[in-house]
């Protein structure tokens, strides 16, 4: 905990659990594909990125408890907080919606994320760089595996084309938020701990970008970007995701499984 | 997982008797049959039909357990359940690959799991309605299910036998995954312990149906154990399964829901009540909790999966074509 010597512990905790709502948001909506994927080999796929977003998930939930020292666990972080107190995007959140939402919702933050986490690798918090480490693999494969879809997709039949612009679309509004600075990541930055996301944005568009050319896709306009995430603020598909994600742990409070 | 006396089958098989000597002798001489050899058509139909079975029900059985997936009570128990659907969707793949190589397509057999022609184990047609029933599912489910796929893994034909060495690794280990879940529950609050008796009355009579017809009733056990397909008859696993899992359910505190079920000293087994055969038909001919259901989401997933299908190919083909116009250009 390094980094924790030059930023406040609260600041530092309100960054883990982004990251952790943000990796636990979106894992839980992959798996809500399993046993439906549109071929075998996806049901594989899916929940095996889900498994390494839950991973990376509780990793920073973890530490998150460690960081905060309020004797909270990971479970009591994922369980037992309220709508309001979650911090994820709003792009990890989005519904599922046919199979190519749901790939470029994965490609958008999987490049989003591989920039941050390859930032964090020399984060100046070692325990960060550690989860970093690992997660930085999984990423490359997250992308490598939406990014092929994208492009299978777009560059596909006439269906799967205009679905795949449908998807460029929806999920537009979503993007800017991912690289918005406030005082949380301001401070992160300064302390080495992580990267100011405005500054991961070339690293995505560079992702992104070739992709999207191969594809035959061209970025939508948005006149109105959507954002709120951070601050607790969600769609209004949240509170069902909580609801069934809390479920057991609200209906029996205190019981250990 | 899967286990089920195999239904459906039509053994019979029309080669001479030349042939099939020749080929009962490699047969008890332990020899694994490879995909290429010569082998009766009967055989080859069995095998097809079995490894089908097994296939769709490692499919169709990501259902049920999927249904708690998003309601796990903790991240670990998350995790484990991700990774255990997942792996059931590993066997599927492995297991519809065996049958491939009997020269039947993995398209054509999902084709005859939604029209209903083919079967899968009809455990998969009852609902799991509480977070115990995950823990169930892997005890005894998994559990029935390794007592027919250990002697698979000595089977005659070689791709199925060497598939079911690695699936049986993993079923093992969701065995000791769903106990440790009812340990748990059963050591738990009163709530959780109830949780966990409840699903153990709901799960134990269907886990028993699980290997099918009793030897006295069953058609095609005679030739599939002379083939060595199969290794043990529907009675003697399921014995085998009693024995092994009364005294862990014991061991934790649970009850069986069988007022029948008594220790016999000079058999050295367990005696226990009468199977409902005619609940077992019914539920095998569609009539189960969740039959319609578990089809019609398989059938969902197939028709709404159709367009991105489409689009691979065609992806592919445009990709093959562009690489030929290139070569072209260049020569």
């Amino acid at each position: 905990m390094a980094g924790a010597s030059t930023v406040s512990r609260q600041a530092l905790t309100a960054f883990l659990l982004r990251l952790a709502d943000d990796h636990l948001v979106l894992g839980h909506r992959l798996s809500e594909w399993c046993g439906h994927a549109p071929m075998l080999e996806e049901d594989l796929a899916m929940p095996n990125m889900a498994l390494d977003l839950l991973g990376q998930a509780r990793a920073l939930y973890q530490y998150a408890a460690t960081v905060e020292g309020a004797g909270r666990d990971e479970d009591q972080l994922a369980y037992l907080r309220r709508e309001r107190e979650f911090s994820n995007c709003l792009m990890a959140e989005r519904e599922n919606g046919d199979f190519a939402h749901t790939m470029l919702r994965q490609l958008y933050f999987a490049a989003f994320m591989e920039p941050a986490w390859q930032a964090m690798l020399s984060s100046s918090d070692e325990a960060l760089a550690g989860i970093a480490a690992k997660a930085v693999k999984e990423v490359a494969y997250h992308i490598r595996h939406a990014g092929e879809w994208v492009v299978r997709l777009g560059d596909g039949t006439e269906e799967s084309t205009r679905r795949m612009k449908a998807a460029v679309e929806a999920l537009a509004p979503y993007v800017d938020e991912l690289f918005e600075s406030d005082d949380v990541t301001a401070a992160m930055a300064e302390a080495g701990i992580a990267a100011d996301p405005a500054a991961l944005r070339p690293a995505f568009d560079a992702i992104v970008g070739p992709i999207f050319a191969e594809a035959g896709l061209d970025w939508a306009d948005v006149p109105y970007g959507q954002t709120g995430g951070r601050k607790g603020m969600h769609g209004e598909a949240m509170g069902y995701l909580l609801a069934d994600l809390q479920f057991m742990q609200r209906s029996y409070p205190g019981a250990a499984w | 997982m899967y286990s089920q006396g195999l239904i459906g089958a039509k053994t019979e098989t029309t080669e001479d008797e030349a042939f099939l000597a020749a080929f009962q002798a490699r047969i008890d001489a332990e020899e694994k049959i490879e995909p290429n050899d010569p082998m009766p058509e009967g055989y080859r139909r069995t095998l097809i039909r079995q490894i089908g079975q097994h296939a769709h029900s490692e499919i169709v059985g990501m259902l049920p357990e999927g249904n708690w997936i998003t309601r796990a009570p903790s991240l670990r128990r998350k995790a484990a359940l991700l990774a255990k659907v997942q792996d059931e969707g590993g066997h599927g793949l492995y297991l519809y690959s065996a049958a491939e190589t009997l020269g039947v397509s993995r398209e054509e057999m999902t084709e005859e799991l939604l029209s209903g022609k083919a079967k899968y184990s009809s455990i998969f047609n009852y609902p799991t309605l509480t977070w115990a029933d995950i823990g169930a599912i892997g005890w005894l489910v998994d559990g029935a299910a390794i007592m027919n796929q250990i002697p698979l893994c000595r089977c005659s034909y070689g791709p199925y036998a060497r598939a079911m060495i690695r699936v049986c690794k993993e079923e093992s280990f969701h065995q000791r995954q769903g106990y440790e879940i009812m340990m748990h529950l059963a050591r738990g609050t009163a709530e959780q312990k109830e949780l966990a008796q409840d699903a153990l009355n709901r799960w134990w009579w269907p886990s028993l149906m699980m290997f099918g017809p009793s030897d006295t009733d069953s058609q095609h056990g005679d030739q599939s154990m002379k083939w060595k397909i199969k290794r043990f008859t529907n009675d003697e696993l399921r014995q085998k399964f009693v024995d092994a899992t009364v005294p862990q359910g014991e061991f934790i505190g649970l009850s069986f829901p069988d007022p029948d079920l008594k220790w016999n000293e000079d058999k050295g087994g367990y005696d226990f009540g009468a199977i409902d055969w005619d609940e077992f038909w019914r539920v095998v001919k569609g009539g189960g909790p969740m039959n319609r259901e578990r089809i019609a989401a398989r059938q969902k997933a197939w028709d709404e999966g159709a367009w991105v299908r489409e689009a691979a190919l065609a992806h592919a083909r445009k990709r093959k074509a562009r690489r030929e116009a290139a070569r072209m250009a260049a020569e």
